[in-house]
């Protein structure tokens, strides 16, 4: 099995210019999602639930769940692209292949597609911070300091994402990965409440989980309070970022330079 | 001059099967190389191999006189490849499709824009340059893969099969174009099951099968090594008394399906016994490349 490192190059560019050539052809529909879900969390959770709770940590119920959701959407979003659409390219659609018979390696598709999904991430953090803001639940201009926050956010879940598809037989095995990772990050990781809510080993073992920590960093930004332990939640978020890109750069390889 | 692609001792495994085994060729500047060889004989592994997206088990492989696949990436910068199965982009139009492809060479901007003109032109497909793949015949398709792998005017251009399941016009079209760059002194690669194709385009080829190369030369080469001059083959030749098809002079003889084969150098006489026959459908021909490579790589059926 081929374990060599990695190399950034700038040629990777041209994955992330291609997904995003693409992605223009289908802004309708992209933005529609982008817009869409978020308006209806908001409004139907937000103020649904809002009235009942009124505050929570010490903000708004509605503020408090627009910067879960803004950290959730960018692993959704990134998670979705990097199975689905990097799967579709890899195994049915022989694009990489295509690719691959041009100077473009393994690790320059993957950096690319990377890239591509944080941007994806952050197109949809701007749509929903965009709607929080218009229903009043952001603090201040402040926020916007969430926006890279996002962009990391993305790459941190596009890593195992991509893992996920490299090793996948098919689409169905996605199931696994939304039922044992994904799903449990969105309930247990604090978008809908605290994590000192949780009985106590649990809020232990969500300390791993990456979700946690990118709504520790973004949940502050959006609601203009103090941020807290700032290198810690930026390096976990880095970790899953880099080590599932080089896991994924590995099972890659094995599947398609054989 | 110094070969384009040499290999020696070139030999693939996946776990225990061998599919490729100590196979060596040469490749020479300005030259039309064959692979002819049945399905499943290893053509596209040896391909996969030249390109660098498939490492060696044994043996060793340059391609420019760089070692691959450690170089594969600067090899393929200066190569073009015309794969087995259609990889072109579903989610662009023809011209997208040379845009972004030239993009992976790092191509952009006016120079870009004019190649692409003219490599349209060169297919035959500057009328779709704005369809969706999908609207596209499996001849065209093929051309436009053909014209994506000459983006980066390459000084090697590799296909596998370039022809095979498009119909007589298609073919002839592509293989007038495989001509026009062999003349303006581009080194082709090409594996083909069909002979014409083999004997029409290339200059030097090898007969692959299991994954071995059984022999190489020019197609007249390999004609007059292995096979007579002349063949008469008698179609439905079941139906003919065997005493008949026995008595033939100074043939070698073969069956293939139900049709005889009768190889000889001189086949008048055959001729003058069988001609007249009621109800006997015969073709008398002078040997070509697939008597030889029925003969080097067996009859029965493959796939
Ligand atoms: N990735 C692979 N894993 C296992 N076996 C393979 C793989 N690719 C090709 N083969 C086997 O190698 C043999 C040669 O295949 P191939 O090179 O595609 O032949 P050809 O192109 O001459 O038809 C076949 O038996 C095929 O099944
Ligand atoms: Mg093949």
């Amino acid at each position: 099995m081929d374990m060599s490192l990695p190399r950034l190059k700038s040629r990777s560019l041209a994955i992330w210019k291609r997904n995003a050539l693409v992605w223009r052809k289908l802004i309708g529909p992209s933005l529609m999602i982008n817009f869409g879900e978020p308006l209806l969390y908001l409004l139907g959770l937000g103020y649904g639930l809002g009235l009942f709770i009124g505050e929570m940590a010490g903000m708004d119920y509605l503020t408090f769940l627009a910067s879960g959701i803004v950290a959730s959407s960018a692993m959704t979003t990134a998670t979705f692209e990097g199975l689905y659409s990097v799967y579709t390219r890899m195994v049915p659609q022989h694009t990489y292949d295509a690719m691959l018979a041009t100077p473009i390696e393994v690790d320059d598709i993957l950096a690319g597609e990377m890239l591509w999904c944080a941007t994806k991430s952050l197109i949809n953090g701007v749509a929903i911070l965009a709607v929080a803001a218009a229903l009043g639940a952001v603090s201040g201009p402040s926020a916007l300091l969430a926006l890279p926050i996002v962009f990391l956010i993305g790459l941190c879940f596009a890593g195992p994402a991509m893992v996920i598809s490299a090793i996948s037989p098919g689409y169905d095995f996605f199931n696994y990965y939304f039922t044992l990772a994904i799903t449990p990050m969105f309930i247990l990781c604090g978008v809908f409440y605290p994590v000192d809510a949780l009985p106590e080993p649990l809020q232990a073992f969500v300390q791993l989980l990456p979700l946690t920590h990118a709504v520790a960093l973004v949940r502050p930004l959006v609601a203009g309070q103090p941020l807290s332990d700032v290198p810690l939640h930026l390096v976990v978020l880095l970790a899953y970022a880099v080590i599932g890109y080089y896991i994924a750069v590995v099972f890659a390889r094995r599947r398609l330079v054989v | 001059m110094t070969a384009v692609i040499e290999a020696r001792g070139l030999t693939k495994r996946f776990n225990d099967n061998t599919v490729v085994r100590e196979i060596d060729f040469s490749v020479s500047p300005a030259q039309c190389f064959g692979f002819l060889g049945p399905n499943g004989a290893g053509k596209t592994t040896t391909l996969r191999m030249i390109l660098g997206q498939s490492p060696l088990s044994a043996g060793s492989l340059s391609v420019f006189g760089l070692s691959v696949p450690r170089h594969g990436s600067k090899v393929r910068k200066r190569m073009g490849v015309v794969p087995q199965t259609d990889n072109l982009d579903p989610d662009f139009t023809v011209v997208e499709n040379l845009r972004m492809y030239g993009a992976y060479f790092d191509l952009r901007g006016d120079g870009l824009a004019r190649r692409i003109d003219e490599l349209l032109e060169f297919v035959e497909l500057a009328d779709r340059a704005h369809v969706k793949i999908s609207t596209l015949s499996g001849g065209m398709r093929r051309r436009l893969t053909i014209a994506r792998a000459l983006i980066n005017d390459p000084e090697l251009v590799v296909l596998d099969e370039p022809t095979t399941g498009l119909d007589p016009q298609a073919r002839h079209m592509i293989w007038a174009r495989l001509r026009d760059l062999r003349q303006s002194g581009k080194t082709l690669l090409l594996t083909t099951h069909y002979m014409e194709e083999a004997e029409r385009l290339c200059d030097d080829l090898v007969i692959m099968d299991h994954g071995q190369i059984v022999d190489q030369g020019s197609p007249p080469q390999l004609i007059q090594r292995h096979v007579e001059k002349e063949v008469v083959e008698i179609r439905e030749a079941a139906t003919v008394a065997n005493g008949l098809l026995d008595s033939l002079s100074g043939c070698r003889t073969e069956w293939v399906g139900d049709t005889f084969y009768c190889y000889t150098d001189d086949a008048r006489p055959v001729v003058a016994q069988i001609d007249g026959i009621d109800k006997l459908v015969f073709l008398h021909r002078p040997a070509n490349l697939e008597d030889v490579f029925l003969k080097l790589t067996g009859r029965d059926l493959k796939d």
